[in-house]
């Protein structure tokens, strides 16, 4: 690991050796502010920061660096998402500059769903870079050079994050793929939704043999399932995600018999949270895994439910923490 | 050594960067034979910076996402694509290739888990062949000869 002041307070809890917690806010698909707040309020004291979508699913949403601005300003730790879908390595590089100026430390660096799938598949893909470049290139930033080699003065340092699923296809090259990005420089590692623990198990096996989990902190993605039909259609339709039968199973048991429709939807919820914190507690015993990301699609509420249901409060106060003499001596 | 520092490709490559209209000449007359014989066999996309041969000669700009550095997390079960659930997922398709073809250098199988820098958006519509031999392939550009007059130093005049 490095040797560095750490930039962010994310990055001072994942050194301390916590068990980190990340969780998701999305930002609304209107211009109102009021969402963000909210959101915040449920996360700030159960999560250490909260990933700020970049328009997901390809569908328009605030940006992700004003809705980070909005987080600030409520004192919560925000990681803003870019990703290579919209911008070129020009605006990317602009907007990563502008972010640092008012005040954002922490960036995920993604490839981004295609417009296919959002709400204007008529628009242009721009991927002028893939996500192994973009790690590369805001890595690059941090050492002081734009992706031309030019110099910045004062360059922006970020604390950089990458992700990968270990449950699409071809599995035998995902742990390879995951060390070309420690490779490029990512700093923590956040997976796509787990619910096949074994298959996670098996590439976490890979991941350690490979040593990776030395170079990167690994957030292991969870999330809530709200009800039996978001399981069958995360099963049956969405891309890139694995569900197995057994959970579709138990979330569609876990309604059944019952007759009044609001006591069947919180008999279902009842499940989701109650799998979800399982699956942490399973995590928990992997080695090689630095904490938790919770992915609760439009669905804040539960995350302090799953903290604290998982044994995961109190959260460490970055302001608290004192690193070893020997983890902040070399600046980068 | 290498095969473009051998005695004849270097002074072609040489040759070729301080005559652009020759180069130009070149260009014109390979890239329409290049292009059609690759579109034919492999689908090609025209980048000018061919990575075929190190993906299992697959072409990795057949990827909606034209992603260089390996598969996104989208790939579903089956190993499909995200964006066109009827087609393989080029990456998919890519790494076994790249591992089970026969008649393949080991250098080549090696170079999946290289990192690969991104497209030079200036070469789309090229000559792959001739961008190899005048190094632009490899974000190797000539100096124009503008500023190459600004940084030669003048010999300083005798008194």
């Amino acid at each position: 690991m490095e040797t560095r002041e750490p930039c962010s307070n994310l990055e001072k809890i994942c050194r301390s050796g916590a068990f980190v917690v990340t969780s998701e806010l999305g930002p609304p698909k209107s211009a109102e502010s009021a969402v963000i707040h909210k959101k915040a309020s449920y996360l700030k004291s159960v999560s250490d920061a909260a990933n700020l979508t970049d328009n997901q699913t390809a569908i328009v949403r605030m940006s992700s660096i004003a809705a980070a601005v909005l987080c600030l300003q409520d004192g919560f730790e925000p990681v803003i998402q870019v990703t290579c879908r919209d911008r070129n390595r020009i605006a990317i590089q602009s907007d990563l500059l502008g972010a640092w100026s008012l005040g954002v430390r922490n960036v995920l660096c993604l490839s981004g769903d295609h417009m296919r799938g959002g709400n204007h598949p008529q628009s242009k893909p721009v991927y002028d870079v893939d996500s192994m470049n973009l790690i590369a290139m805001v890595r690059g930033m941090d050492t002081g050079k734009f992706q031309n080699g030019e110099e910045i003065k004062p360059a922006p340092r970020f604390f950089v994050g990458a992700v990968e699923n270990p449950f699409a296809p071809p599995y035998e090259f995902r742990p390879y793929r995951l060390r070309k990005k420690a490779d490029a420089g990512a700093q923590f590692i956040q997976t796509q939704m787990i619910f096949n623990i074994p298959r996670f198990k098996e590439f976490m096996k890979q991941v350690v043999d490979l040593g990776l989990h030395e170079r990167m902190y690994i957030l292991a993605g969870v999330g809530p399932i709200k009800t039996a039909g978001a399981a069958r259609y995360m099963r049956d339709q969405v891309a890139g995600m694995d569900v197995p039968d057994e959970i579709v199973k138990r979330m569609e048991s876990a309604g059944k018999g019952i007759e009044d429709k609001r006591a069947k939807a919180e008999a279902t919820r009842e499940e989701g949270i109650k799998i979800c914190v399982e699956i942490i507690q399973q995590m928990r015993e992997i080695p090689g895994i630095a904490g938790v990301h919770i992915m609760s699609i439009e669905w804040e509420e539960a995350v302090p439910i799953i903290v604290q249901r998982a044994g995961l409060l109190p959260r460490p106060n970055p302001a608290e923490i004192k690193l070893p003499e020997s983890q902040v001596a070399v600046a980068a | 050594m290498k095969w473009y520092e051998w005695g004849p490709v270097a002074w072609a490559r040489n040759y070729l960067n301080t005559h652009p209209r020759v180069e130009n000449f070149f260009q014109v007359t390979t890239f329409p034979l290049e292009a059609a014989a690759k579109k034919l066999i492999f689908g090609c996309q025209t980048c000018g910076q061919c990575l075929l041969h190190e993906n299992g000669m697959t072409c990795p700009m057949r990827c909606p996402k034209t992603l260089r550095n390996g598969p996104c997390g989208g790939v579903r079960l089956n190993g499909h694509c995200e964006v066109y659930p009827e087609r393989w997922c080029v990456w998919y398709k890519a790494y076994y290739r790249s591992q089970t073809l026969p008649l393949l250098p080991k250098t080549w199988r090696e170079d999946m888990f290289r990192h690969h820098p991104p497209v030079d958006w200036r070469l789309i519509g090229t000559a792959s062949l001739l961008n190899e031999l005048t190094g632009r392939a490899h974000g190797i550009w000539p100096t124009p000869p503008e500023e190459k007059k600004k940084a030669a130093p003048q010999p300083a005049a005798k008194t």
